[in-house]
């Protein structure tokens, strides 16, 4: 038994209700308890904010086109490369670090869950290996469907039941956690070499359009009562005038869950634009948000933009193509079997450059305009907005106008034109920033009853303590030591340990994977389908018996079962 | 005993419908192998045990001594070398990262004297590839450059190309152009629709010919271009961008050719340039079946594909300094650790003459041409047959190799652990 009681925490944990109350937590054997003996071991934590361990919905941390990102990327990798230290191995890479320099520089964040976005079913396997290698947060995977053949299929068919009993068994299979479309409907036709216009046309050979993936797909997932609903990147990522189309994207979906958002939207930065091409190109976040804050079933993560150099990484394998021949560095590309595809390049976001500059304000457009912050989740889409170590910037940003128009002269001089943001006035406060790093990012993955997001008696003992005292603070002034404070925790608590103290990660760690099992009936188990069957064997070119990932592969794991109404 | 959907150790081809047949604890038979696979599922010779060099004899040792041997190699070393790497399974790889970067070593694999020059290429340019079953469905040409794999990879013909029955492509044979582009005649050669014959040394005049052409600018060119017709350089230029969808193959016919990286980055942006016109894609024919694998471990792990070096505490990579043979050249190391590969069959003489003159510990399951110069070598399973664990297709598919049989000797991963958690207890206590 091992016992931990956190003392003096300044307290804001938005799923209780507590929102700076000064407080004591007490931790039982990785679980938070009502209270411990006198031989706990005792943290003082002096006053300084203490929230829940922080959660990424949405970033690229493992997987097959992340360690590509790495690989194709000497340049980046020298640009972030740290000693053996202690419990830490060395480190290499800034954009896309190594797994122990993601799982480090996370977890010095206060970070403590982490979904990886975008993981092919076919290459699965991968993505947990390199789990294993991040070991201190625990991680989770959305699975791609946009391009799955047996799902478009049914889609055609009409047959949400089949679509549901594919993405049960590929779910299973792979150890996913949610499902990801990404560019539906556009990675099938980019195996062609083609892309999809938004939402209404059909692609070819398989007659059905992203409009009716999306939809189907979105039904299909509430059969399954999977605990996340369908993490969607719309089609058309990044081009000017493509705000009508997320539009029109957002109008198909009904309200079809009372404990959470229907439809999860990720970077919506980068589906926000206005124009007719580059030249009259304009933020278009002003509709998006009102339509967001219309309609609860939809819950969005902002995708920002911060100047510098990254890697941007993405399913959306036509529109990394695009980008390519706009930025003529260097491009790779993945198209993945009967499933999906990637793409990979470099970039460098430019202060001086005007598009670069709107993107950067539309971003933080989102998160000001959209009314509540739990249904709009603070990410860069690490690594394509910016890798996940300017949250803290992005944060003081939200937090002070001041800071905003500091960056603002900075920027490209025809962004006011182009921008609301100069004339945006609202300034985030501690609550929402909690809401939108951890409270809402844990409610929106439907993972607050395993006990992430919160700290309540029988959550998981995930804490982050950040060294800066609210009250003495007043952010909108002070917004360097707010970007200094959420740089580094004071101390990094997960599952009861003393993960990391002051930037130095101090234990090895041993993370937990959280997938997900849906419960079919025997009809619906397509395992023992003909047709599914007799198609993997004659197009897929691994074994349908090869596909799985084996258990060897899940060390610490958590296995959500739900029960499918199939 | 039959075991279905067994995965070939064998080749970068990873074929996973292979059949065996064991019978009292031996393989007996084997179903659906080429030659190669065959071979390597029913060869034996296997060392018993671990050896020791005894003057000029071997002496049979205990694998605790075997293991010992090598812990003091390896902490008396000042410049450690971990080498080959590519025919296990990646848990062993990242034990032998792991290791490397405690010792403040070298580790390098098999691919910086194959593909190396390919992994270059991508780091200047990346790399347009995809999965082999999006060629097995879709590709309707297919170019095979600089590679043999009727030889090297004798099923990539009948599972994923020439042969390859697909969703779009009812009748492979009939309806899918095979280009093969090499120095010589093959058996390869022989199936092509198509064979470009060029000149040793031509292929980087001949990708600027084809770029040429493919950008509209091929009546800048001479009648021939080493060795082809400017026709016919024309005429493939027309069915690359008539095909819907293309792939082309490398092979070490191109990596290791005058030109070396510089040719694949010229392929890879051929690919680009006709990436504008229809759909194509590029990829390298990787030779063991798991080498790159260990390029993806060292990536996860290190930030680099391969020729790391920890002797700063951080992971440093400069391909040419690095790199095993450089390291060798230069008589820089002073112990070398030699996994799951035989560079005694395959590096230059100095860097023998010099392996030869250090203490060397081998751990491979085979006496090999290594065996000549290593003081000690631990035999192991092998990965796919007594063993099991991931290894990576050629295309970066991960599978999982099969156990088929018990044989009782240790695994790479078992030895390679053994050996980490006694220089832990010195370096790490
Ligand atoms: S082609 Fe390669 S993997 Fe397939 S059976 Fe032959 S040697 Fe084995």
């Amino acid at each position: 038994m091992s016992e931990m009681l956190i003392k003096n925490a300044f307290v804001i944990d938005p799923l209780n209700g507590i929102n700076g109350e000064v407080m004591d937590i007490a931790i039982r054997d990785g679980k938070i308890v009502e209270a411990v003996g006198d031989a706990a071991e005792v943290i003082d934590a002096r006053r300084n904010l203490t929230l829940p361990g922080g959660v990424d919905s949405h970033t690229h941390i493992c997987g097959t086109k992340v360690n590509f990102g790495r690989y194709m990327s000497p340049e980046d990798m020298r640009a972030g490369r740290t000693p053996r230290r202690g419990h830490m191995h060395a480190t290499s890479g800034y954009s896309v670090p190594t797994t122990y320099g993601n799982s480090y520089r996370y977890s010095a964040m206060g970070y403590t869950t982490l979904l990886e976005g975008a993981m092919a079913p076919l290459e699965a396997r991968h993505t947990h290996e390199e789990f294993s290698y991040t070991p201190l947060q625990d991680t989770m995977a959305n699975a791609l469907f946009d391009g799955n053949w047996s799902v478009l299929e049914a889609v055609r068919d009409g047959d949400t039941k089949r679509v549901a009993a594919v993405i049960a068994w590929v779910l299973s299979a792979v150890k996913g956690f949610a499902v990801k479309l990404t560019n539906p409907g556009g990675t099938e036709a980019w195996g062609w070499g083609e892309n999809v216009d938004c939402i209404q046309k059909p692609i070819a050979n398989f007659e059905v359009s992203p409009a009716e993936i999306i939809r189907t797909i979105v039904e299909a997932n509430e059969l399954l009562h999977l605990p996340h609903s369908v993490h969607l990147h719309c089609n058309n990522l990044g081009k000017p005038g493509n705000y009508t189309c997320t539009m029109g994207t957002f109008g198909l979906i009904p309200d079809l869950n009372k404990k959470r958002q229907t439809l999860y939207a990720t970077h919506v930065q980068y589906h926000a634009y206005g124009g007719s091409g580059w030249n009259d190109f304009c933020s278009k976040s002003e509709p998006i948000a009102n339509m967001v804050n219309m309609r609860p079933q939809i819950a969005i993560d902002m995708g920002q933009v911060m100047f510098g150099k990254t890697t941007t990484m993405t399913a959306d394998g036509p529109m990394e193509f695009n980008l390519y021949r706009l930025h003529h560095d260097k491009w790779s590309n993945h198209d993945v079997e009967l499933e999906t595809g990637s793409g990979i390049i470099p970039v460098l976001y430019r202060r001086k450059n005007l598009v670069n500059s709107v993107m950067w304000a539309i971003g933080l457009e989102l998160a000001l305009l959209v009314d509540d912050p739990w249904r709009c989740l603070l990410t860069t889409d690490n690594p394509n907005g910016a890798p996940f170590v300017r949250y803290p910037e992005i944060i003081a940003l939200l937090m002070s106008k001041r800071y905003r128009e500091e960056e603002l002269a900075t920027v490209h001089p025809d962004t006011e034109h182009r921008v609301p943001l100069p004339a945006i006035d609202r300034e985030l406060d501690w609550h929402d920033i909690a809401v939108m790093t951890r409270a809402a990012q844990a409610k929106a993955l439907g993972i607050v009853d395993i006990g992430k997001g919160h700290l309540a008696p029988g959550a998981d003992a995930d804490v982050a303590i950040y060294p800066i005292r609210v009250d003495e603070t007043d952010p909108s002034v002070d917004y360097r030591r707010v970007i200094d404070a959420f740089s580094r925790t004071e101390y990094t608590i997960k599952r009861g340990r003393v993960v990391c103290r002051s930037g130095e990660c101090v234990v090895d760690g041993n993370n937990t994977t959280i997938w997900v099992k849906p419960k079919v009936s025997p009809e619906y188990d397509m395992g023992k389908d003909p047709d599914f069957i007799r198609k993997f064997d004659r197009y897929y070119t691994v074994r349908m018996r090869n596909y799985p990932v084996q258990d060897e592969y899940l060390k610490r794991n958590l296995c959500i079962e739900t029960e499918a109404e199939l | 005993m039959i075991i279905k959907d067994a995965v070939c150790p064998f080749c970068g081809c990873l074929c996973d419908d292979i059949e065996v047949t064991v019978d009292d604890g031996k393989i007996v038979a084997v179903d659906n192998a080429c030659t190669l696979g065959n071979h390597k599922f029913l060869g034996d010779h296997r060392l018993p045990g671990p050896i020791r060099r005894d003057g000029d004899t071997w002496k049979d040792i205990r694998y605790d001594e075997a293991v010992e041997y090598a812990v003091d190699m390896l902490l008396e070393a000042d410049r450690p070398l971990l080498y080959g790497w590519s025919g296990t399974h990646g848990e062993a790889q990242c034990v032998g990262v792991h290791m490397a970067e405690l010792l403040r070593g070298v580790i390098d694999n098999t691919s910086s004297v194959c593909h190396g020059p390919s992994i270059l290429a991508i780091q200047e340019v990346g790399h347009p590839g995809c999965t082999l079953g999006q060629v097995k469905n879709r590709a309707d040409l297919l170019i095979y450059w600089g590679c043999n794999p009727i030889d090297a990879h004798p099923r990539h013909l009948s599972r994923y190309t020439r042969y390859a029955d697909g969703f779009f492509l009812e009748n492979a044979f009939r309806d899918r152009k095979v280009i093969v582009v090499d120095v010589r005649k093959t058996e390869t050669t022989n199936l092509a629709d198509e064979f470009v014959q060029i000149q040793p040394g031509a292929d980087y005049a001949v990708l600027s010919a084809l770029r040429a052409i493919a950008r509209g600018k091929g009546d800048a060119l001479p009648r021939t271009v080493g060795g082809v017709p400017r026709e016919q350089l024309v005429r493939i230029v027309d069915l690359c961008k008539k095909a819907k969808f293309g792939a082309v193959y490398f092979g070490l016919g191109l990596t290791m050719t005058r030109g070396k990286y510089k040719n694949i980055r010229n392929a890879i942006e051929l690919v680009d340039e006709l990436s504008r016109h229809t759909k194509f894609t590029i990829s390298a024919m990787r030779g063991h079946y798991n080498v790159y694998g260990s390029n993806e471990v060292n990536t996860w792990m290190t930030g680099y594909p391969f020729g790391i070096d920890f002797s700063r505490g951080i992971a440093f990579y400069n391909p040419g300094e690095t790199t095993a043979v450089d390291i060798l050249a230069r008589k820089e190391c002073d112990a070398c650790l030699i996994v799951a590969s035989d560079p005694g069959a395959h590096f230059p003489r100095a860097c023998i003459k010099h392996l030869a003159d250090i203490p060397v510990v081998q751990i491979d399951p085979y006496a090999n041409a290594t065996t000549a110069f290593c003081d000690v070598q631990i035999p192991v399973a092998v990965t796919g047959i007594d063993a099991e664990g991931t290894a990576y297709r050629m295309d970066g598919v991960p599978i999982r190799t099969r156990k088929v049989l018990s044989t009782g000797y240790p695994s790479d991963e078992e030895i390679l652990g053994r050996i980490y958690a006694r220089i832990q207890e010195v370096r790490q206590p």
